[in-house]
């Protein structure tokens, strides 16, 4: 396809949108789904051919709306109403209703905090684009950023804007993303790769799983764009095996973009050549780690090895390989659109741009949800969440996964930025945000961590594999009221033994959820070993009598 | 002909210099610096998997497998801090409460690399509590047992059998805690289609994991120069 | 009558092998394509047999022991065959903390299968997964291939039984 070709497409796309007197935009994104949206869409369509609409009436299913909680959701006319909680029965009546009044039972509003708080960068369109369609996307300027990057910018200056805009890693270390394309741009092997991982393990994120679904064809483009920089031809995406609609939707993008020379050969008429892969995890949190990740796409064992060498010196079948996650990825274009500059001037000094979270457990508005880097946690969870769900009192949020910590009340305003959650023995993570309420016990917590994390485990290095088991029985005897003082001295001797001495990641920050419930609700770990009480009441304890009887 | 590069660095506050591509472990131990190891063994690739050979790097926190860690001009390595000894002693630890090391009904008894690491870190007694898991020994074979009691799952049998000997005839099944050794799709060793019966995963077997039948206890010794001969004459032949 | 029967079964035995042969050949018998041929036997098989891995370790020159590994490696494989219909409990936090060893324990009650096991008329599989990603509808759970969410444990116990009663 030529530019001339390319541009006529995407006008071509606009036009007939523009003939369209309304839109009805149903979410499909998994989370409506499986609250039948699809079914819904369709009623709609039914309803809308009935009624001899077709011609003024536009309907896509569009990706992520972000509140999941009040799903499935329906955005009427580029947000003149919003429709939450429609069933199917509710089609006829918002179809007669397009001319007309909005239907006031289904209507939310969209001038709640939960909507005008939020900056959406990686989220931008996920919206506002045909989740199947790559001609609604490039009426939206879709693959423009590319065609620009390979017609205007030589690779080294398209690296001067990812390094300018301080794009950091998403997936949760917040390494510069800058600096690792330069590494891989600079590095001699005979081929180059570039790898998304989209293996979104941590139980309780769905950031990745939602931009996947939403726009599919914005992660090609930004990888398609981070081949051109670093000097790779063949990309991979690496996805979880438990995600079948962002998988279908990505078959159906990489072919879309495949047959309009999006991706292949020649792209756009320049000499760059780049073609894209989707490879399977198969239910191995560990995977997300990158040598493991790689050594999973090599069809072997989901083993991590010791790094150095990095993958951006030795990666994939020992050649140089850029490995960056979904949501780095999605904010390579808007960088590339408006500039690193622009970039850099959301967020903190050292965290920039926007950041996605996945809000659940005891919050009214769960959901995605994608805020400047420096709002604080008390905002995130009570104005954008709306609090904690009815009768409740908040607890702890959880961020960073299995590699994360809980976050006390009295931390809440603390600002959101790599460093500071670091500081009080979280992370980032890839944006999970769990809300815990004063009916969880936080022994208990730690304790679901820490099987996760023992089972999670790939045995390759003896801390992690026996430390884990370790840790998961004392906690077990913990919470089942049978420990002493001296486990609780050999549990926090075995954090620092795992944490210290693990092979990857996983090992490293295993810990973590002990560590920070340890320093955070000490006095919930003490009840259950001195007074043999769990004050959540979550933990069967057996007093003493009814053991003697 | 390259030339290869020689780096200057520390071990131990002793100057030392070495060849680009060697290991730091590899340094030490042509400089008389003692390095505790499990995993490693030469003429195998290493896995950095036992964290007993672990080092510190001044101006880097993270702990350093020297078995897979390549020198860097004028790095500052110790090999033996009080740090590094507590991990060592509690890895070792880790070792003995996993399975059920019981030395004293032990082939291997005196002539075990587990045993004598317990020795050299100084570990007297286990304070970890011992995890006493339910495990089989697969005595199928003619010549050979596997007791997983024993094992470590250090996985050097599983490379001898895959780099040396080349049938592969043994694997890790599982993930973690309920990872263990296994011949083929996990049929008995019996009845493997693959096992050459070359016997060389039994002698490189740290411990009494892998041992000859009728076999007393300590009266297993492993045969341990086959490794480093095979290495030099496939070198040569190359 | 019989004859064609058992025809037909060799077809699709063939249309299966088929499918899982054209996995292979996409990647060019490589022996990194493992994981997704294992992938491809356990979509039209549903799930790993000793014959197929044996195949597949033929084929693509991996030896056997470490096709076992890896099959035995990553969680989504099973090496055993699952019931007529599937209950996936997502076990992620959001689902933990709303409520999932409430629902393991009615599953257990009515049905008395554990996580992992099928029941002994062979009718309902129960699996765990590590976070299905629909942690807005928490506790979510996958019954045949569909996502459903905020369910009580009364609810899905319901929801189990109609399903199963569907096809008698």
């Amino acid at each position: 396809m030529t530019h001339e070709e390319f541009i006529q497409l995407g006008e071509e796309q606009r036009k007939k949108n523009e003939q369209y007197k309304h839109s009805i935009d149903v979410c499909v994104a998994a989370a409506c789904v499986s609250m039948q949206s699809d079914k819904i869409k369709k009623s709609i369509e039914d309803e809308v051919k009935k009624k001899e609409l077709g011609t003024s009436c536009r309907i896509r299913g569009v990706g992520c709306m972000g509140l999941c909680a009040e799903g499935p959701l329906i955005n009427i006319d580029n947000g003149k109403s919003l429709y939450c909680n429609v069933k199917e029965e509710d089609a006829q009546e918002i179809v007669s209703a397009i001319d007309k009044e909005p239907v006031e039972r289904l209507k939310l509003s969209a001038d709640v905090p939960f909507f005008n708080r939020q900056l959406k960068i990686a989220l931008e369109d996920s919206c506002n684009v045909d989740t199947e369609s790559l001609d609604d996307y490039l009426a939206q300027d879709g693959y423009e950023a590319l065609f620009d990057v390979l017609t205007k910018m030589s690779p080294g200056e398209a690296l001067q804007e990812v390094v300018k805009s301080g794009l950091r890693g998403r997936g949760g270390g917040g390494y510069p993303t800058g600096l690792k394309w330069s590494t891989v741009q600079i590095a001699v092997t005979d081929k180059k790769y570039v790898i998304c991982n989209a293996d979104e393990g941590d139980p309780g994120a769905f950031m990745d799983r939602a931009m996947l679904e939403s726009n599919p064809h914005k992660i090609l483009e930004g990888m398609a764009i981070a081949g051109y920089v670093v000097g790779a031809d063949q990309g991979y995406i690496y996805i979880r095996a438990e995600y079948p609609l962002a998988i279908k939707r990505l078959r159906n993008a990489i072919k879309q973009a495949e047959r309009k020379n999006l991706l292949g050969n020649n792209i756009l008429g320049t000499p760059f050549n780049f073609g894209i892969e989707i490879r399977l995890g198969a239910g191995a949190f560990v995977c997300g780690e990158e040598t493991a990740l790689i050594a999973s796409i090599e069809g072997q064992r989901g083993s991590p090895r010791p790094r150095p060498p990095y993958p951006a010196e030795s990666g994939l079948w020992e050649e140089s390989t850029l490995i960056n996650n979904v949501e780095t990825f999605a904010n390579i274009v808007p960088i590339m659109k408006k500039g690193g500059e622009w970039f850099a001037s959301i967020g903190t000094e050292k965290s920039k741009g926007t950041k996605v979270f996945a809000l659940a457990g005891s919050i009214k508005n769960t959901g995605l949800i994608e805020v400047p880097m420096g709002i604080s946690l008390r905002d995130v969870v009570f104005d954008i969440g709306g609090g904690i769900l009815e009768g409740r009192k908040f607890k702890a949020v959880q961020t960073g996964g299995p590699s994360g910590g809980c976050i006390p009340e009295s931390h809440l305003d603390m600002p959101i930025d790599y460093e500071s959650l670091i500081t009080i023995g979280s992370m980032m993570g890839s944006g999970g945000m769990i809300v815990i309420d004063d009916s969880s016990c936080m022994v208990d917590v730690a304790k679901f961590f820490m099987d996760f994390c023992q089972s999670e485990s790939c045995g390759k290095c003896v801390p992690c594999r026996v430390g884990t088991a370790q840790m998961h029985t004392i906690l077990e005897k913990i919470t089942n009221g049978s420990a002493g003082m001296h486990d609780f001295q050999l549990l926090e001797e075995l954090c620092d033994i795992v944490k210290n001495t693990s092979l990857c990641g996983l090992g490293q920050s295993a810990a973590n959820p002990i560590l920070s419930t340890i320093k955070f609700f000490r006095e919930e770990y003490l009840s259950h070993i001195h007074d043999k009480h769990c004050p959540a009441g979550v933990c069967k304890i057996k007093k003493e009598e009814e053991v003697i009887s | 002909m390259s030339k290869v590069r020689i780096k200057t660095l520390k071990i131990d506050d002793r100057d030392v210099g070495a060849r680009e591509d060697q290991t730091i472990l590899e340094v030490a131990r042509d400089n008389g610096i003692h390095i505790p190891t499990l995993c490693q063994l030469d003429g195998l690739t290493n896995l950095g998997g036992c964290r007993l050979c672990l080092v510190e790097i001044k101006g880097s926190n993270k702990l350093l497998p020297s078995c897979v860690t390549a020198v860097e001009e004028g790095m500052e390595v110790s090999t033996n801090t009080e740090r590094l000894q507590k991990h060592r002693r509690s890895i070792v630890e880790l070792f003995f409460t996993e399975r059920n090391h019981v030395c004293a009904v032990c082939v291997s008894n005196n002539n075990c690399e587990l045993q004598n690491l317990a020795k050299q870190v100084g570990m007297t007694h286990v304070h970890f509590p011992y995890m006493y898991p339910a495990l089989s020994v697969d005595a199928t074979h003619d010549r050979f047992a596997l007791d997983h009691n024993r094992c470590v799952l250090c996985t050097r049998c599983v490379r001898v059998c895959d780099e040396i000997e080349g049938a592969h005839t043994l694997d890790v099944r599982g993930r973690g805690i309920e990872a263990y050794i296994i011949t083929d799709l996990e049929q008995v060793w019996g009845e493997s289609e693959t096992c050459t019966s070359c016997g060389k995963c039994v002698n490189v077997c740290p411990t009494g994991a892998l041992f000859e039948k009728n076999k007393s206890v300590a009266e297993m010794k492993k045969q341990t120069k086959f490794l480093p001969y095979l290495t030099m004459m496939r070198g040569a032949r190359r | 009558m019989e004859l064609a029967a058992k025809k037909k079964a060799e077809s699709t035995k063939d249309k299966r092998k088929k499918l899982v042969d054209a996995t292979m050949r996409r990647h060019g018998h490589a022996s990194h394509a493992l994981i997704e041929t294992l992938h491809s036997v356990q979509e039209v098989y549903g799930y790993l047999d000793d014959d197929a891995l044996h195949y597949v370790a033929q084929e693509l020159r991996v030896p056997l022991s470490k096709v076992y590994g890896v099959a035995t490696f990553y969680h989504f494989f099973t090496l055993k065959p699952q019931g007529e219909h599937t209950c996936v409990i997502c076990t992620g936090t959001a689902c933990y903390i709303k409520g999932v060893p409430a629902i393991l324990h009615a599953i257990k009650e009515n049905y008395n299968v554990d996580a992992g096991d099928t029941s002994d008329d062979g009718k309902l599989s129960v699996l765990t997964a590590r976070c299905i990603g629909s942690c807005g509808l928490a506790p979510a759970v996958v019954l045949d291939g569909e996502v459903t969410g905020k369910l009580e444990p009364d609810t899905l116990i319901e929801r189990i039984g109609s399903m199963i009663k569907n096809d008698a």
